[in-house]
């Protein structure tokens, strides 16, 4: 099972520059642990001290946000598309 | 720092001088602006800020303005009227509404934000401004990037008010509908701000921007007498404005030019929209995403991003959030405008109802000075109050019709003194 994860650009510096990676996890710690491992760099901008998502990182799953699929128990599905996205903007007051 | 002020992360806190830039490279949290306000602290006095315009420019000293390049467009400096009526039917002793209804040109509080934002966008040279919006701040953005001569986009859900869309459209602002809600668009505009150099001013520009809100806070503390207020109910959307009315009180206190006091934050939102009133009142360390479902659009953001800062700040306050119900905005709306005559849009109406719930629960006191902050214009949202009124017959232009009318309409004993 392979599912795509798109990388923002201010993490590629630890994908060398790719935009996408191809990862093959079953549910998001999984995909944190499969990141961490392959881009070490990365670990300490995926999780705070400790060990939870960072709380400004939301992650999508073909558009839909993670929590709303069931967060850590969501078990990936092969072609999902995985968005990594910071938590900035905000429109009204 | 070789200006008076620059960006510095919220959680790292590294600095990263000016730039268009909105989240910290090293930690991925938001930026926000810091001031060297030890240096600019002779320069800034009460009566500095008088004999300035009546505008939020009074404050420029306070916001993060280059110099060589002063703002033209007279934004702000909106009444803050006591609302005795209001008062006596809850009784409270000193209510106040912070008018933004009012607020020049496109009559909300956006218009604040919109200022500073499009100032730091001449000042890394935007000739696009862009943004995503609930309504008000495509409005804010629209105007004010006409009179800057500079171009407008703005992102939008496609279902939003018309009266909203028209008022981003008149002023010939290139209006991109989204076939999604407000946190869809918002993921889109931050996909589209990397790749296109373009200013949007809640995304790459957000550290500016969100100054704006301040001086929501540094009107109020100067209407007031150069005081601050006990209490303040606060519309919550991205959950913005509330801190940033803290960061104005603690600034004015740091300066001396009011005396250092507590103040309670209140947040309101819509039942239908609620992830940081919920984070409140059941004491979650970070909210939980919401599907917005409320007729209040203009707050209806359902994964907020300062949420959690939102949250912090009401419960260090010694505050509370409440949320109400789309029965309970409609009310809210009709009290004030038949009790104070402002007639607010439907987020003014989530305040009002909210407000009444924290003084029924005792957690506003009736001695104390409360000021609610109504943002936007009810005009934009007529749509909400759509079936509240019958419209009666037309009258024949007779007078006799006009007595039969009367006479039909009203008691006898009342005609006298028409």
């Amino acid at each position: 099972m392979k599912i795509s994860v798109e990388i923002p650009t201010a993490f590629r510096r630890f994908t060398n520059g790719a935009s996408s990676v191809e990862c093959g996890p079953a549910t998001l710690p999984d995909l944190l642990a499969e990141l961490e491992q392959r881009f070490p760099d990365m670990a300490q901008h995926l999780r705070d001290d400790s060990g939870r998502i960072r709380q400004f990182l939301n992650i999508y799953v073909n558009e839909e946000d993670i929590r709303f699929l069931g967060g850590e128990t969501y078990h990936f599905q092969d072609g999902d598309r995985v968005m990594l996205v910071p938590s900035i903007a905000g429109g009204a007051c | 720092m070789a200006e008076s002020f620059e960006l510095i992360c919220r959680e790292c806190r590294r600095r990263w001088g000016n730039a268009p830039r909105s989240i910290c490279e090293e930690c991925f949290s938001p930026l926000e602006i810091v001031y060297d306000f030890e240096s600019a602290k002779p320069r800034i006095s009460r009566e500095q800020i008088a004999a300035g315009p009546p505008s939020i420019w009074r404050y420029a000293s306070l916001l993060p303005l280059d110099a060589g390049v002063p703002p033209s467009i007279p934004v702000g400096y909106t009444p803050l009227v006591e609302a005795r009526r209001l008062a006596a039917r809850w009784g409270l002793r000193h209510l106040y509404l912070k008018n933004d209804a009012v607020c020049f040109p496109s009559l909300s509080f956006k218009d604040r934000v919109v200022a500073v934002a499009l100032a730091a966008a001449r000042r890394f040279d935007f000739n696009v401004v862009s943004c995503s919006s609930t309504g008000n701040l495509a409005n804010a953005v629209a105007a004010q990037a006409r009179r800057e001569g500079l171009e407008a986009c703005v992102f939008i859900p496609a279902d939003l008010e018309p009266a909203k869309i028209l008022n981003t459209q008149v002023y010939g602002a290139r209006v991109v509908r989204i076939a999604g809600n407000y946190d869809q668009v918002n993921r889109l505009c931050s996909q589209i701000a990397e790749k296109h150099r373009w200013g949007f001013v809640n995304v790459n520009l957000r550290p500016y921007y969100a100054e704006g809100s301040k001086t929501v806070g540094y009107e109020i503390a100067e209407q007031l007498g150069w005081r601050l207020p006990d209490n303040v109910v606060v519309p919550m959307a991205g959950g913005s404005l509330i801190n940033k009315i803290k960061k104005a009180f603690g600034e004015l206190t740091t300066l001396g030019l009011v005396a250092d006091k507590p103040v309670k934050f209140f947040g309101a939102q819509a039942t239908g929209c609620s992830p940081i009133s919920d984070a409140v009142k059941n004491n979650k360390d970070r909210f939980d995403p919401q599907k917005p479902s409320t007729i209040a659009r203009s707050l209806a953001i359902g994964n907020p991003a300062d949420g959690n800062y939102a949250a912090k700040c009401i419960r260090m306050s010694g505050g509370w959030a409440e949320d109400s119900s789309d029965p309970e905005i409609i009310a809210g709306i009709r009290t004030l405008a038949e009790d104070e005559g402002i007639f607010t849009e439907t987020a003014g109406g989530v305040t009002v109802a909210a407000a009444q719930k924290l003084i029924s629960q005792g957690r506003i006191h009736p001695h104390e000075t409360t000021v609610l902050c109504i943002t936007g214009n009810g005009l934009k949202t007529t749509d909400a109050l759509a079936g509240e009124f019958s419209m009666e017959p037309a009258v024949e232009p007779r007078l006799l019709a006009f007595e039969e009318y009367l006479g039909v309409t009203l008691a006898p004993a009342s005609v006298g003194g028409c």
